[in-house]
């Protein structure tokens, strides 16, 4: 793809609308499980997920809660009084005739999660993470969350042959739907975005956001303005005069993809004097094309107005307050602090937050590494993490003491004859005295080239061990 | 006497006192059923087989029955009729409407339910305007109730059935659902105690919507202690419905005798206007016979009811729009060319209400009006402001309407419904009560409004006037 004028006379204005579906015990607004995956059709229903005539929703405490949870952990404004509002539409996988949904006061609203202002590949991101403060990257960009709401899903529709069956075991499983402001400027700041926003809620531990398995849905909006508007833009905010949605994406890759797909589509178009359509299209992952599904002339009309099956809700400060108490250390935060308090590497620091359980697992060995101090030789946290990393440690099967006494065990190498060492280190002062008078007068970081000349002489050298003896010579 | 001109209280203590057998009070009924139906119409569906059956239970544990367990189950043996719009388990449930002419429900309503769980007898589901659209019970896709009373008139509704069985001696209680009007106007129009409680007071869970924001079952019965009886067992927090009131319900039956003095009625000229001259007339002299109890009449001044119907007519014209979407011909058999005329025209107006660009127009509008009338009668009853006790008014302008007045008038209902719309609005309760006979014989009814939760209360008043009036012992002559 020849990215050259595209970057010249567009610019993409990309935005976000995810879906993901809470892992709560029961459905949104009955009693029914939760859990369809693999089901057996129809067998977690009951007349309200069924929208039988007369059941009634009503609503589920914790969804509610872990739709806050969310919204608290992107940084949102959470709403003191809020309401379930009926979409209606027609779909046969929609039980009712209209899903109940949020509208005017969504739980969340204004919130904002920041990423790498990243141009290029995913290669060059990392590099540019720098290990400062999570907000005060020079490089970082904000991405504006609008709202973050609770809603019910559908059915499932399975299609055999010329008939269609309805799965109602979905039907009433809770979602929350997110939603950014049009803030991206490419794929790769969709990717990092998405990797972000799945890795809190499985954080908070609110979702598996399984993409496979639908619990995390992707429907970003993209559309290009020409730069010379894009330039008027930042003072009149602008937005193109069309917008295309893709529908159907269930991994971080093809939402990548589809974008570049749409942007080298949109280009052509653009070129050609026209204007793109608004209309809504769908990923074909085998194809790598994105295919037109709906022409939207205007947006439809849902109807919206509040649900009367279930009264306003109003949430005083102590309830939403304390939510927020209960929220972990979200990646963001962790990361920060292995990288200062535990002198970790960003490398390290992002591999090891990338999930709850592998960072909770290094943080378990670091205190049982504090109870095993051997005495010369002390696990670091940069001796757990490079373990961890490296050597592919499976979290779940060794315990995080046996992984501090395998690489207390590992590190333990042979121990240098004493006589021969102090001859070496004799030697090395001898020869290096800038070095030497440079440690004291205060540059002790040059012990490190001082123990190198020493390990020069030792095949397997204890790097403690030449440490030690090394610093007793010196401050003699 | 007949078995089944009974009243729930006469058939409690009979039944206790096994002076008769449940099978015997419902055979009188399902007899009544027979001999009634094909001029009166009251019934969809007759349980004959199911009565017959759970009276027989009934029967055997009542042979077991000491007083004390009687009480926890007070309807032991007693037929009920029940509105076809309550969801019953394995008993088609319709709505009287032929898109769900055949719909077998899995479940029980709530208010079945816990009819069920006093030991009610279910006798049979009762006939209602399609969808319960409307007041005159002829738009039922199962042909049209007659009013017992003169089967040339209309018995109202739209739990007109239910209202029909009552006043036809076909059943021992029946329970209805209003909306706005659905049971106090059809029991004005057939003779009987009709109680619309306070939303929120009985759960929906199970009945058909029609306004999810106003609908509510309530009891009709041959008097006002019955009322009270079934209140007892339908009232109070349902976890099924979340917007049952976790106010605390209490024995409706306690305060029927406490007298009345001092009691201070409100009285509106404006829920006058337009009425019949008989009615009027009728509920002056109810009026009078209050006075006589010690009650004090005040003349009050309440939000014209006219403006109601305007926001009835739209906030129950979105919601029906809503809540009709799901009969869309995959899952009911019936596709939507089905609906009747009247729920035809009730999807149009409530989508186009809803739709972007008039819903602040007319939707929101409407709320916001609501709001005024919900304030208008908080004043009303705002004792520390002078306020009245009750409010009393003609429940319907008019007595029965001749067969086949519904019909070519799409606004039937909302002007039929007129004086019992603002009260249904603000959620407040409110019970019917016959207060006398027109020229022609049909009956004449007044309704009794109270605050929130002041059911008790309105139960006693309707109760004092009825012991002293005596217009319940009147029968039709069938």
């Amino acid at each position: 793809m020849n990215n050259e004028p595209l970057t010249i006379k567009y610019k993409p204005v990309i935005g976000l609308e995810v879906h993901v579906e809470l892992k709560t015990k029961s459905k949104m607004f009955c009693g029914c499980s939760a859990y369809y995956f693999g089901e057996k059709p129809n067998t977690h229903t009951c007349p309200v997920c069924l929208g039988l005539p007369g059941a009634l929703p009503v609503p589920n405490k914790k969804a509610i809660e872990w739709c806050i949870k969310i919204g608290l952990a992107l940084n949102c404004k959470i709403a003191n009084i809020s309401k379930f509002d009926r979409k209606n539409y027609f779909y046969p996988d929609l039980a009712k005739g209209y899903q109940i949904s949020q509208y005017d006061k969504p739980f969340a609203t204004n919130g904002k999660v920041v990423i790498a202002r990243s141009t290029t590949t995913k290669q060059s991101q990392t590099e540019k993470i720098a290990a400062l403060t999570p907000f005060a990257r020079n490089d970082s960009k904000v991405i504006r969350i609008i709202r973050v709401h609770m809603e019910e899903d559908t059915g499932k529709l399975i299609h055999q042959g010329d008939s269609t069956l309805i799965d109602f075991n979905r039907s009433g499983v809770p979602l929350v739907e997110i939603v950014t402001e049009p803030d991206f400027e490419n794929a790769v700041q969709v990717k990092e975005y998405l990797q972000k926003l799945q890795q809190i809620v499985r954080y908070l531990d609110v979702s598996n956001a399984d993409m496979e398995k639908g619990e995390m849905r992707l429907e970003p909006n993209i559309s290009l303005k020409p730069v010379i508007l894009a330039s008027k833009a930042s003072m009149t905010n602008d937005l193109p005069p069309y917008k295309v949605e893709v529908k159907n994406i269930n991994s971080f890759r093809f939402v990548e993809d589809a974008i570049n797909f749409e942007i080298q589509r949109q280009t052509e178009i653009l070129d050609s004097g026209k204007t793109p359509l608004q209309e809504t299209r769908g990923w074909d992952s085998v194809k790598k094309i994105a295919v037109s599904q709906r022409i939207k002339e205007e947006a439809m009309d849902y109807r919206y107005f509040p649900e009367p099956d279930i009264p306003p809700f109003q949430f005083d400060e102590s309830y939403i307050a304390g939510i927020n108490c209960d929220l972990p250390e979200l990646p963001e935060e962790k990361k920060y602090r292995f990288t200062t308090i535990h002198a970790l590497s960003e490398y390290d620091a992002e591999i090891l937050t990338r999930d709850r359980e592998t960072a909770d697992y290094f943080e378990e060995a670091l205190r049982a590494s504090a109870g095993t101090s051997s005495i010369n030789y002390q696990v670091s946290g940069k001796n757990i993490a490079n373990y961890i990393i490296n050597k592919k440690v499976d979290i779940n099967k060794t315990l995080p003491a046996e992984l501090v006494k395998i690489i207390i065990k590992s590190s333990q190498k042979p121990s240098i004859d004493k006589d021969k060492l102090e001859e070496i280190i004799k030697k090395v002062i001898s020869e290096n005295s800038k070095a030497v008078n440079d440690y004291k007068s205060g540059k002790i970081q040059v012990i490190g080239f001082l123990i190198g000349k020493v390990k020069q002489h030792f095949s397997t050298a204890d790097t403690n061990q030449i440490r030690i003896s090394l610093e007793k010579h010196l401050k003699s | 006497m007949d078995l089944n001109q009974l009243t729930i209280k006469e058939a409690q203590e009979g039944l206790r006192s096994k002076k008769f057998s449940s099978v015997e009070l419902t055979k009188a009924c399902l007899e009544q059923i027979k001999k009634l139906e094909k001029k009166v119409n009251a019934f969809v569906t007759v349980c004959e087989n199911e009565a017959l059956e759970s009276a027989k239970k009934a029967d055997e544990q009542l042979s077991n029955e000491t007083i004390e367990q009687f009480n926890n189950y007070p309807l032991l043996g007693i037929p009920i009729a029940i509105k076809d719009n309550f969801s019953t388990k394995g008993i088609k449930t319709t709505a009287s409407s032929k898109i769900l002419g055949n719909y077998i429900p899995p479940y029980d309503a709530t208010v079945v339910e816990r009819l069920k769980n006093a030991g009610m007898v279910l006798i049979g589901k009762t006939n209602l305007d399609a969808w319960a659209h409307g007041s005159s019970t002829e738009t039922s896709d199962f042909g049209a109730t007659k009013n017992p009373w003169n089967t040339g008139f209309l018995p109202g509704g739209s739990s007109g059935g239910s209202a029909a069985s009552i006043a036809g001696d076909e059943t021992i209680g029946s329970i209805g659902s209003e909306t706005a009007g659905s049971i106090r106007q059809p029991a004005s129009w057939c003779g009987v105690v009709g109680l619309k409680p306070t939303y929120g007071r009985v759960s929906r869970y199970g009945l058909i919507a029609m306004v999810s924001s106003l609908d509510c079952p309530g009891p009709i019965t041959k008097t006002v202690e019955d009322s009270a009886i079934l209140l007892n067992v339908l009232a109070g927090i349902d976890n099924k419905d979340a917007t049952t009131s976790p106010e605390k319900t209490e024995d409706y039956t306690k305060n029927l005798s406490q007298s009345i003095k001092g009691l201070k009625i409100g009285v509106s000229d404006d829920y006058f206007k337009g009425v019949d001259k008989e009615v009027i007339e009728k509920v002056q002299n109810a009026l009078k016979i209050f006075e006589k109890l010690g009650a004090t009449i005040k003349n009050i001044k309440l939000f014209d009811p006219q403006y109601s119907i305007s926001v009835y007519t739209i906030i129950q014209r979105a919601e029906v729009s809503s809540n009709l979407a799901r009969y869309d011909g995959i899952r009911y058999g019936l596709d939507r060319n089905n609906f009747g005329d009247e729920a035809k025209r009730r999807i149009m107006l409530g989508t186009y209400v809803l739709s972007a660009g008039y819903y602040d127009q007319y939707y929101n509008k409407a709320l916001k009006v609501r709001t005024i009338i919900v304030n208008d009668f908080k004043n009303a009853f705002d004792q520390s402001a002078g306020g009245v006790d009750v409010i009393i008014g003609p429940t319907s302008p008019s007595t029965a309407l001749s067969v086949g007045s519904s019909k070519n008038h799409p606004m039937f209902g909302e002007v039929a419904d007129i004086l019992v719309e603002p009260s249904t609005i603000a959620g407040l309760p409110g019970i019917n009560v016959p207060c006398g006979f027109s020229k022609n014989g049909l009956p004449v009814g007044m309704q009794i409004i109270g605050n929130q939760f002041q059911e008790s209360l309105i139960l006693n008043v309707a109760h004092k006037y009825e012991q002293e009036a005596g217009f319940y012992k009147r029968k039709p002559i069938l």
